[in-house]
């Protein structure tokens, strides 16, 4: 089976050793977008530089003001003294939130009249002042709660609603960003690194010498693709490792299953580099089409933006690409510890991606100079 | 008849607009040196690889050690080695690990492997460079090598298509002594050059010119059929013809 598999392999395996660039891609990029994607960013925005306008003054505002502090969202970092100061304070961003709370306050929640609070959240960037209003309506329905309970002579709620975040209950975004940054990392690094690998004998001239060998398609692919398997598996265990104990994210699940399952898709991934390789012709052009295949796996995929939120044609083509299968994979298995039972439906596809994907790659490729 | 080593018929390759090889019949013997001579641009190279099946036929049929090379491509490949216009070897390996690397493609292991590595080794004179990467060699030594890497699994048939290209003279010599020792052995050789004294080395030539075989003889018939005293007369008279 295959005689000349190991001495392609083998011959692969020193070129990669010797490779600067290639080894750097390899390395120092997953450290790298790790560290950026880990520490920078962050979807759950918290302290929210806040400023207040109090016309009461009042202890009734001034509990009130402190409510909004408790939640964590806002952080005071000043009072100001009329409107247009509040404005001016949001306008040039010293403030991102501004509230307001009236001189009547005091006086409208004795007589039992509608208080009114005013919150001015500064939403050019949607996703900073989300949480901000969900945390302002939130305080203002907790008082309510108080207040009518109160009215009611009711110590109890008619309905009380307990949301349990589960699997992740700190809403932590390294645990949800990290298991997706094992994907994204190993399909930038599989398919550029496969990509340029055909391109560059062709370029160097000794594709011309090789295909004059009774060497197969089959084993020249194989054996290209077979050292970075090897590459894929090490670059999955120090993310995973630096995940684990610089951003304290739990891996729940069955590990050796999850190497299992990234197998399948470090295959597809690089047979995916190897058809980029058969259809380019210089080692530019492949890294071109490399990078114009990783944005939409960033976007698209459910790396960082869910994928329910998505039109349905876009939804359509997430499901095209490998990734979003294997970032079920991972969270299935590292965040809520699920087994094959649950996943078997992605392990099925990324063979099939596998698969079809090498057979595209060696009936692409010719063993002739035309 | 036996059946000769080469043999070609009417065989011809046409690219979009250009016919680059025009029913070429040929018929090489065991163990013959044979050149093909002719400026740039008139076939050798299509010729060649069309032998060595990195180039399909558009017309015509060829046989390499009595094998159709349309028909059967990978099945020539086993029985010829190849030296290509570029040197086409991993210039980020040794020179060992390219010898390796190309006894293992060619199927060779253990025993019959370390055998074999020994003798192209020492026949080509490698053994002090063994451990040197191949991107730091001479043209020289280069060209040695990759002789080297051709002959690893004992080929009947042998094509070198402008081996000697940028070598110096000394080098030039060795590299045309190892030819000889090989056609002795029985090895069929069909070489292209642009070099006369090299081309006055063959048992016998075709001289193209456009793609079209114009004359086919030992070099002094060649020189003959085209009209002048000596190869060199020959080969300035064809040049000037096709750049008319």
């Amino acid at each position: 089976m295959m005689p000349r598999f190991w001495p392609m392999f083998r011959k692969e395996f020193i070129q990669m050793r010797r490779d600067r660039l290639t080894l750097m891609i390899m390395t120092a990029l997953p450290v790298a977008q790790l560290l950026l994607f880990g520490f920078a960013i962050q979807t759950d925005v918290r302290h929210l530089p806040t400023v207040v306008l109090d016309q009461s003054r009042t202890p009734e505002s001034r509990d009130l003001v402190a409510a909004f502090e408790n939640t964590g969202n806002f952080r005071i970092i000043g009072r100001v003294n009329d409107r247009p100061m509040l404005d001016r304070a949001i306008a040039s961003g010293d403030a991102q939130a501004g509230i307001i709370v009236p001189y009547d306050y005091p006086r409208r929640l004795a007589r039992r009249e509608a208080a009114t609070v005013q919150v001015l959240v500064d939403a050019a960037d949607p996703l900073s002042s989300q949480s901000a209003i969900a945390a302002a309506a939130g305080v203002a329905q907790v008082r309510n709660l108080v207040i009518l309970g109160a009215a009611a002579h009711r110590t109890g709620l008619p309905l009380d609603a307990r949301v349990r975040p589960l699997f992740n209950p700190g809403l932590r975004s390294p645990n949800y960003i990290v298991p997706g940054l094992v994907g994204v990392i190993l399909t930038l690094t599989m398919v550029l690194v496969t990509a340029m690998a055909i391109v560059r004998e062709r370029e160097r001239g000794t594709l011309e010498q090789l295909i004059v060998t009774p060497i197969t398609r089959t084993e020249l692919m194989l054996g290209k693709i077979a050292p970075y398997v090897g590459v894929g598996l090490f670059q999955m265990t120090a993310v995973l490792f630096i995940g684990r104990y610089v951003f304290d994210v739990p891996l729940t699940g069955n590990v050796p299953l999850l190497y299992a399952i990234a197998l399948l898709f470090i295959v597809a991934s690089l047979a995916l580099g190897l058809v980029i390789s058969t259809l380019v012709r210089t080692q530019q052009q492949a890294m071109q089409v490399s990078f114009f295949f990783v944005l939409p796996n960033i976007l698209l995929s459910g790396f960082m933006f869910p994928r329910q939120a998505m039109p349905p044609f876009f939804q359509w083509v997430g499901l095209l690409l490998p990734l979003t299968y294997f970032l079920k994979v991972l969270r299935g298995i590292l965040l809520k510890g699920v087994g094959l039972d649950a996943l078997w439906r992605e392990v099925g596809i990324l063979a099939a991606f596998g698969g079809l994907l090498i057979v595209v790659a060696v009936r692409r490729f010719h063993k002739t100079l035309d | 008849m036996t059946q000769g080593a080469i043999e070609t018929h009417d065989l011809t390759r046409r690219f979009a607009a250009l016919t680059a090889v025009q029913h070429l019949t040929l018929r090489i013997d065991r163990g013959e040196v044979f050149g093909l001579l002719g400026p740039n641009g008139s076939g050798k190279t299509t010729t060649i690889r069309m032998l060595c099946g990195l180039l399909e036929p558009s017309d015509g049929w060829a046989t390499v050690a009595g094998i159709d090379v349309a028909k059967a491509p990978e099945q020539v490949k086993q029985h010829i080695g190849y030296m290509s216009q570029k040197f086409g070897l991993y210039e980020d390996l040794t020179v060992t690990e390219n010898l390796e690397f190309y006894a293992g493609i060619y199927g060779l292991r253990d025993e019959a492997r370390v055998v074999r590595l020994g003798a192209v080794t020492a026949f080509m004179g490698l053994g002090g460079r063994l451990q040197q990467l191949v991107g730091e060699l001479s043209g020289g030594w280069k060209q040695r090598l990759a002789l080297a890497c051709a002959l690893i699994h004992q080929p009947p048939v042998l094509f070198l298509d402008e081996p000697t290209a940028g070598v110096d003279p000394a080098a030039r010599r060795k590299f045309w002594q190892a030819i000889y020792d090989l056609t002795q052995q029985g090895t069929t050789v069909l070489v292209t050059t642009h070099y006369m004294d090299e081309a006055e080395r063959c048992t016998r030539l075709a001289m193209m010119s456009s793609g079209r075989l114009i004359a086919m003889g030992t070099p002094a018939e060649v020189a003959a059929q085209v009209g002048g005293k000596t190869l060199e007369d020959a080969f300035v008279i064809l040049q000037e013809r096709d750049e008319r």
